[in-house]
C-alpha cells in the first residue's frame, strides 16, 4: 500500500483512486482486452501453422510494402504537416479558418471514401493521372498509390501535434537569436526545431501507426495484386474469407507487435529530446 | 406442478402476444440480390397474409457472401440464408451446427431456385473483338475482376476460365493452369469485391473486359444504357449455383421454422420464378423461362460438382493459402 502511494504526487485536485482505478479499468476494457483477444486467438493453433502464415511469400511481401509504405507516408507527412502549421500559425491570410478546419477532413470522412476519391483522380484516366501517365508515373495500383492514401490519412495527426506547439513558442526568442547574428538557417535549426521536435514525433508516430492499420482508403487505390500491392489488413481480411481465424490474428499480432515497439522507439525519443531541452 | 399452474396464465398471454405481432423473418444474403429480394420479400408477405392472415415482416442482409456467413456462424439470427456459394452454407453448418450437413438436399435443384453465369461486360462496339474466353488470354487485352480470396463471384470467374479450358483442352489440367494463369497476367488490378470492380471497369475506364455475374452484367448494361457497354455471352461457362437454405436451429428459437420453409419454397413457385428472372436469374422453370428467352442467351454450362468435385474440394485446391492461385502468382513474380 505504501508502494502505491508513493506514485501519488501531492497535488491540490483530490481524486488520485477513482481517477486511477477508473484509468486502468477503461484501458482494461477498451484496449488490453481485445488486444489479448487477438494474441489469445492465433496461439489456439499451433506453432508451426502460425510460423507458415507468418512466414508465407505473399505475407511478407505485404508487410514490406505496409511498413514501408507506412514510413514513406508518416515521413511526408511531417514535412509538409510541419510547413502546414507553419503557415496556419504565423500568417493571417482570408480564408484562414477556412483552411484550418478544412485540414481535419480526412479524419471525418469514411475513408473508403477517400479512397475512391483519390482513385479515380490518380488512374491513367483521372483528372491528375491523366498528365502523370505521360511522364511514366503510374500512382493507382502500385505501391506509391498506397504511399498517396496514406499521406492523406496521416497528414491532420501532424498538423495537430505541431500548431499548439508552434503557437506556444516564444518569438522573442527568434527575434534574440538574430540580433545575436544567427542565420536564418540557425534559428531555424537551434530555435524552432528543438521546441517542435517532440510534438513532430508524437505526430509522425499517430500517422504512422494510423498508416499500419488502414485498409477502407487503401484497398481501392492498391490493385490487391499478390507480392506486389497487398497490404497486410487484406490479407487478414483473405484469411478471415477462408474461416482462418488463427491466421488473420497471427498476421494481426505481427502488425500490433511491430508498431507497439516503434512506437516504444518513438516515444522513448521524444522524452530524450524533452530532457536534453529541460537540461538545457 | 402448482409453479407450472400458475405460470399458466402468463404463458398463455405471452403465446397470444407473441401471434398478435408480425412474425418476423430475416434472410442474410449476398451483394447483388438485395433488388431481387426485395421484390420476393413483398410479393411472399402479401401470399402468406392471404393464407394464414398472420402479418409478415421480413429483414434483409447484404454484403459479401463469406462475410456473411461468418456473421451468422458468429450469432446474426437469420431465419433463412441465401448465399453466392455451397460452401459458405457448408462452413455454417460445419463450424455452427446451426443446420445439418445435407442441407443442400433438402430443396430441389441442389437448393438452388436460380442459377446464374459468368459473362463479359466490354465497351461498347467491342473495339478488342472479345468473343469468348481464348479472347482474354491475348496480350494486350486487359480484363478486370476481383480477388478470388476475398471475393465469392471472383471465385465463380476463375473456375469458369478453368473449366473452359479443361474442356478445351480434353481435361489436361496443366493445360488449364496455364490458361489461367495467362489470364491473371492480363489482370492490372483485383478489387477486394464485386462491386468494386465494376466501378473500376466502369467509372474509372479501366480494362477492356469485365468478368461478371451475368445479372449484375445486365443491371450494369440498365443503368449505364447501352450506348456504353455491351455484354458477350460466352459459348461455354460455369452454372453458378447460389443456393438457399433454412437455419434450422435459429428458426426453431424463433418458431419460424414453418414459414422459412414456405418462404424460400414459395421462390420455386411460378410467380417466384418469375421474379427472379424480372431480375436477370436464370429460372429452374421451363415456363419462365421461355417467357424472358430474350434475356438469356443460350450457352453451354459445366457444373462445380462436375469439374471440380464441389465446392469443398474446389475452395482447397485452388483459393486456399498455398493453392493454385497462389501459385500462379508466386511462379509470375
Amino acid at each position: 500500500m505504501r508502494l502505491l502511494t508513493q506514485f501519488r504526487r501531492p497535488s491540490v485536485l483530490p481524486g488520485f483512486w477513482p481517477a486511477f482505478s477508473y484509468t486502468v479499468l477503461y484501458l482494461s476494457l477498451i484496449v488490453l482486452i481485445p488486444l489479448s483477444a487477438v494474441f489469445l486467438k492465433s496461439v489456439s493453433s499451433s506453432w508451426t501453422h502460425l510460423w507458415k502464415v507468418i512466414s508465407a511469400p505473399e505475407v511478407v511481401a505485404s508487410y514490406r510494402l505496409t511498413f514501408g509504405a507506412s514510413l514513406v507516408a508518416g515521413l511526408i507527412s511531417v514535412v509538409v504537416g510541419f510547413l502546414v502549421a507553419w503557415v496556419l500559425v504565423r500568417y493571417r491570410f482570408p480564408g484562414r479558418a477556412l483552411v484550418d478546419a478544412l485540414v481535419d477532413l480526412p479524419f471525418a470522412l469514411p475513408t473508403a471514401v477517400a479512397g475512391i476519391a483519390l482513385t479515380s483522380l490518380y488512374t491513367e484516366h483521372g483528372w491528375v493521372g491523366r498528365y502523370l501517365a505521360p511522364l511514366g508515373i503510374k500512382v493507382a495500383f502500385t505501391p506509391l498509390g498506397v504511399v498517396v492514401a496514406l499521406t492523406f490519412i496521416g497528414l491532420p495527426f501532424v498538423v495537430r501535434s505541431v500548431q499548439p506547439v508552434l503557437a506556444d513558442a516564444d518569438r522573442e526568442l527568434e527575434e534574440a537569436a538574430s540580433s545575436l547574428g544567427a542565420t536564418r538557417w540557425q534559428i531555424f535549426r537551434l530555435v524552432i526545431l528543438p521546441i517542435v521536435r517532440p510534438a513532430l514525433f508524437t505526430g509522425f508516430a499517430l500517422a504512422f501507426a494510423r498508416a499500419l492499420g488502414e485498409y477502407g482508403s487503401v484497398i481501392f487505390i492498391s490493385g490487391n495484386l499478390p507480392m506486389k500491392t497487398e497490404i497486410a489488413p487484406l490479407l487478414i481480411v483473405a484469411k478471415l474469407e477462408q474461416y482462418d481465424y488463427a491466421g488473420a490474428t497471427a498476421i494481426a499480432a505481427v502488425l500490433l507487435i511491430a508498431s507497439f515497439l516503434l512506437l516504444l522507439g518513438v516515444n522513448a525519443l521524444q522524452r530524450r529530446t524533452r530532457r536534453f531541452m529541460e537540461t538545457e | 406442478m402448482k409453479r407450472t399452474l400458475r405460470m399458466l396464465p402468463a404463458l398463455m398471454l405471452g403465446s397470444v402476444l407473441f401471434a398478435a405481432g408480425p412474425v418476423k423473418l430475416l434472410n442474410v444474403s449476398y451483394d447483388p440480390t438485395r433488388e431481387l429480394y426485395q421484390e420476393i420479400d413483398a410479393a411472399f408477405a402479401k401470399q402468406w397474409k392471404a393464407k394464414t392472415g398472420a402479418d409478415l415482416q421480413i429483414g434483409q442482409s447484404h454484403g459479401g457472401s463469406g462475410k456473411q456467413a461468418r456473421s451468422v456462424i458468429d450469432g446474426l439470427q437469420a431465419d433463412v440464408v441465401t448465399l453466392a456459394l455451397a460452401y459458405d452454407i457448408d462452413s455454417i453448418a460445419e463450424r455452427a451446427h446451426l443446420l445439418p450437413a445435407n442441407w443442400q438436399s433438402r430443396l430441389p435443384n441442389n437448393s438452388t431456385p436460380y442459377t446464374s453465369t459468368i459473362v463479359f461486360l466490354v465497351r461498347k462496339g467491342n473495339p478488342k473483338h472479345i468473343k469468348d474466353w481464348e479472347d482474354l488470354v491475348r496480350p494486350g487485352v486487359s480484363v478486370i475482376t476481383p480477388n478470388p480470396k476475398t471475393s465469392g463471384g471472383a471465385r465463380w470467374s476463375y473456375l469458369a476460365a478453368w473449366g473452359y479450358a479443361l474442356k478445351r483442352n480434353n481435361g489436361d489440367d496443366k493445360k488449364a493452369e496455364d490458361f489461367v494463369a495467362r489470364l491473371y497476367r492480363n489482370v492490372p488490378v483485383l478489387d477486394s469485391g464485386a462491386r468494386g470492380s465494376t466501378t473500376t471497369f466502369v467509372q474509372r475506364g479501366i480494362g477492356d473486359v469485365l468478368l461478371d455475374w451475368e445479372n449484375e452484367a445486365s443491371l450494369a448494361l440498365n443503368e449505364l444504357g447501352r450506348d456504353k457497354v455491351e455484354v458477350v455471352t460466352p459459348a461455354i461457362s460455369i452454372l453458378a449455383e447460389p443456393p438457399v437454405a433454412v437455419v434450422d436451429k435459429v428458426a426453431a428459437r424463433h418458431g419460424t421454422a414453418a414459414v422459412a420453409k414456405a418462404y424460400l419454397e414459395f421462390l420455386y413457385t411460378e410467380e417466384g420464378q418469375e421474379i427472379g428472372a424480372k431480375n436477370y436469374y436464370r429460372p429452374r422453370s421451363a415456363q419462365a423461362l421461355a417467357k424472358y428467352a430474350s434475356r438469356f442467351p443460350r450457352l453451354q454450362f459445366f457444373t462445380i460438382d462436375e469439374l471440380f468435385g464441389g465446392w469443398q474440394k474446389a475452395q482447397k485446391r485452388h483459393f486456399e493459402d498455398g493453392g493454385v492461385f497462389d501459385r500462379i502468382y508466386l511462379a509470375g513474380k
